[in-house]
C-alpha cells in the first residue's frame, strides 16, 4: 500500500463507499492517474477478499440462543401467575406455622419516629408510588404463600381477610432492617396496607412513643417467633383492628 | 392509590449501562419508567428487530473477547439488557444499538475480572501472539486470519470487525464505540495496515 500519504484518508473513504457522489468522482479521477493509490486500492480489495472468507464468521451455537430464547421467555410480561397453578399446593396457614404460633404478644398503635419505622413508611410510600406494589399479584394465599418460598427464609402467615374488608392483593419482597423481608399487601377500601414480616431476633422491640409518622399509622406485633409491622395511611383504629384480626386467623 | 401493573418476574435491578466511554447510544440506558415491564407489543417487536443479530452479537463478541466462552456470557448478558432497555430504543439500526450493548457487556466482563484488566492479557493472546505477525504460527488459511485479527489491539479489531464482518457504516462504528469519526477513521486504517503486513509476513513463511 503506496499510495499518496495525503490521499489515504479519501481512498479509504472511498473504498468504504462513505464518500458522496461528487467526491467519488474527484477521486477516481485521481485514481486513474496515480498508480500508487490504484494498488493500494486493491490491497484493499484482495484483504477484504481475504475476511470475506465464511470460516471465519462464527455463527451463534445453538445452545446460546437456546438460553437467550429462556431468559426472554423469564422476561415476559405474561408470566404472572394468577390464582390457582397447577402443581402449587394449597399449602394450610397450620403447615408450618401453626405449630410455632404462639400467642399473640403485643399489638400496639406506634405513632413513632424512629429509625425503623422511617424505613417502613418509605418503603410503604415507595410501594404505593411506583409500580411495583406487589411481585405477586393475587388475591389466593395458597399462591402467595407458596411464592416467597425459597424468596425468603421463613415462612410468612398468608390469609385473604377479604371478607371482614381487608381483601388480600398479593406479596411481594422488600428489604428492611438489614434484610430480606415479605411483604403482604391487603387493601382497605382505597388504601394500601403493607405487613411487612421477618424473623424476631434479640428481645421484642419496644414500641417507641412520639408522633404519628407522616401520618401513616403503624401497628406492630410479634407472633410466632415472626415480627409483623403493618403499615398504612388507613386511620389508625382500622389498622389496629386489621392487625388484630389478622393474628386471631393465623394464630390458630 | 397505586396501579397494580403486571409484576416482572425478575427480582434484580438490570445492571445499569457502564457510563463513560463504555456508554452505549443514549437511547440504551433509558426506560419508560424504573421498573416497567416490556409491553407485549414490544416484546414482539424486540423479537422481529433484535433477535434476528444473535449470530452478528456473538460474531461481534467472539472477536472482541477471543474467547468463546465469554463471548457467550457476554452475549447472553446484552440481550437481558438490550431486552430491558429495549423501551427506550428509538430506532435506528438495531444491529448498532445491540453491538453497542455487547460492547459494554464485554468492558464491565474485563472489569469484574481483575486478572483480566489489561487488554493484552486476555486468554488467546498469549505472548507468542503479542505480535500480528507471531499470531500467524497457526496452521490454516481462516485460522491464521482469524489468529491475525485476534492479535489487533482492541480498538483496532474492534473498528476493523464492525466494518469488514457486519459491514457498519463509520458512523455506526463510532455510535457503538463511543469514539469520534476521526478515530474510526484512523483506527480502521491501521487495523487495515497491520493485518495487511501480519498476512504478508504469513505468506512469506
Amino acid at each position: 500500500m503506496s499510495g499518496c500519504p495525503d490521499q489515504a484518508e479519501l481512498l479509504q473513504a472511498y473504498f468504504d463507499g462513505e464518500l458522496d457522489a461528487a467526491n467519488a468522482q474527484a477521486f477516481e479521477a485521481h485514481l486513474a492517474a496515480c498508480p500508487g493509490c490504484s494498488a493500494a486500492l486493491d490491497d484493499l480489495r484482495m484483504l477484504r477478499e481475504r475476511l470475506a472468507d465464511p470460516a471465519l464468521r462464527e455463527p451463534a451455537p445453538e445452545s446460546l440462543r437456546r438460553r437467550i430464547e429462556a431468559t426472554l421467555a423469564a422476561e415476559a410480561p405474561a408470566a404472572r401467575p394468577r390464582g390457582h397453578r397447577a402443581g402449587v399446593l394449597p399449602w394450610g396457614l397450620s403447615a408450618g406455622f401453626g405449630a410455632l404460633a404462639a400467642a399473640l404478644a403485643a399489638v400496639a398503635v406506634l405513632p413513632s419516629t424512629g429509625a425503623l419505622e422511617t424505613q417502613l413508611v418509605a418503603d410503604h410510600v415507595r410501594s404505593t408510588l411506583g409500580t411495583r406494589l406487589v411481585d405477586v399479584e393475587t388475591s389466593d394465599r395458597h399462591t402467595v404463600k407458596p411464592w416467597f418460598n425459597g424468596k425468603v427464609d421463613f415462612a410468612p402467615p398468608v390469609v385473604d381477610l377479604a371478607e371482614a374488608g381487608f381483601p388480600l392483593e398479593g406479596g411481594r419482597l422488600d428489604y428492611l432492617d438489614g434484610r430480606r423481608v415479605a411483604a403482604l399487601v391487603y387493601r382497605r377500601n382505597r388504601h394500601v396496607i403493607n405487613l411487612f414480616v421477618w424473623p424476631q431476633t434479640g428481645p421484642p422491640r419496644l414500641p417507641a412513643l412520639g408522633r404519628a409518622h407522616e401520618g401513616y399509622a403503624i401497628v406492630h406485633w410479634t407472633q410466632g417467633g415472626l415480627q409483623f409491622w403493618a403499615v398504612s395511611d388507613v386511620d389508625r383504629g382500622e389498622l389496629q383492628a386489621f392487625a388484630r384480626l389478622f393474628a386471631q386467623r393465623t394464630g390458630s | 392509590m397505586a396501579r397494580i401493573l403486571p409484576f416482572s418476574t425478575v427480582r434484580a435491578r438490570p445492571p445499569e449501562a457502564p457510563a463513560g466511554r463504555a456508554a452505549p447510544p443514549p437511547a440504551a440506558g433509558r426506560r419508560d419508567g424504573p421498573d416497567a415491564p416490556l409491553a407485549k407489543a414490544d416484546a414482539e417487536r424486540f423479537r422481529g428487530l433484535v433477535l434476528p443479530h444473535l449470530d452478528a452479537a456473538y460474531g461481534f463478541a467472539r472477536y472482541l473477547t477471543r474467547d468463546a466462552t465469554l463471548a457467550e456470557d457476554i452475549v447472553q448478558d446484552a440481550f437481558l439488557k438490550a431486552y430491558r432497555a429495549f423501551a427506550g430504543f428509538r430506532g435506528g439500526d438495531p444491529r448498532a444499538w445491540l453491538f453497542a450493548i455487547v460492547r459494554s457487556s464485554f468492558l464491565s466482563s474485563l472489569r469484574n475480572r481483575p486478572a483480566w484488566t489489561s487488554d493484552e492479557a486476555a486468554p488467546d493472546a498469549a505472548s507468542d501472539e503479542a505480535s500480528p505477525e507471531a499470531a500467524l504460527i497457526r496452521q490454516g488459511e481462516a485460522q491464521s486470519v482469524r489468529g491475525a485479527i485476534a492479535a489487533l489491539p482492541e480498538p483496532f479489531r474492534e473498528a476493523l470487525v464492525l466494518r469488514e464482518f457486519e459491514d457498519l457504516s463509520y458512523r455506526q462504528i463510532a455510535e457503538v464505540s463511543g469514539a469520534p469519526l476521526g478515530t474510526v477513521m484512523s483506527r480502521l486504517a491501521r487495523a487495515r495496515q497491520m493485518l495487511a503486513v501480519a498476512l504478508r509476513e504469513e505468506s512469506r513463511r
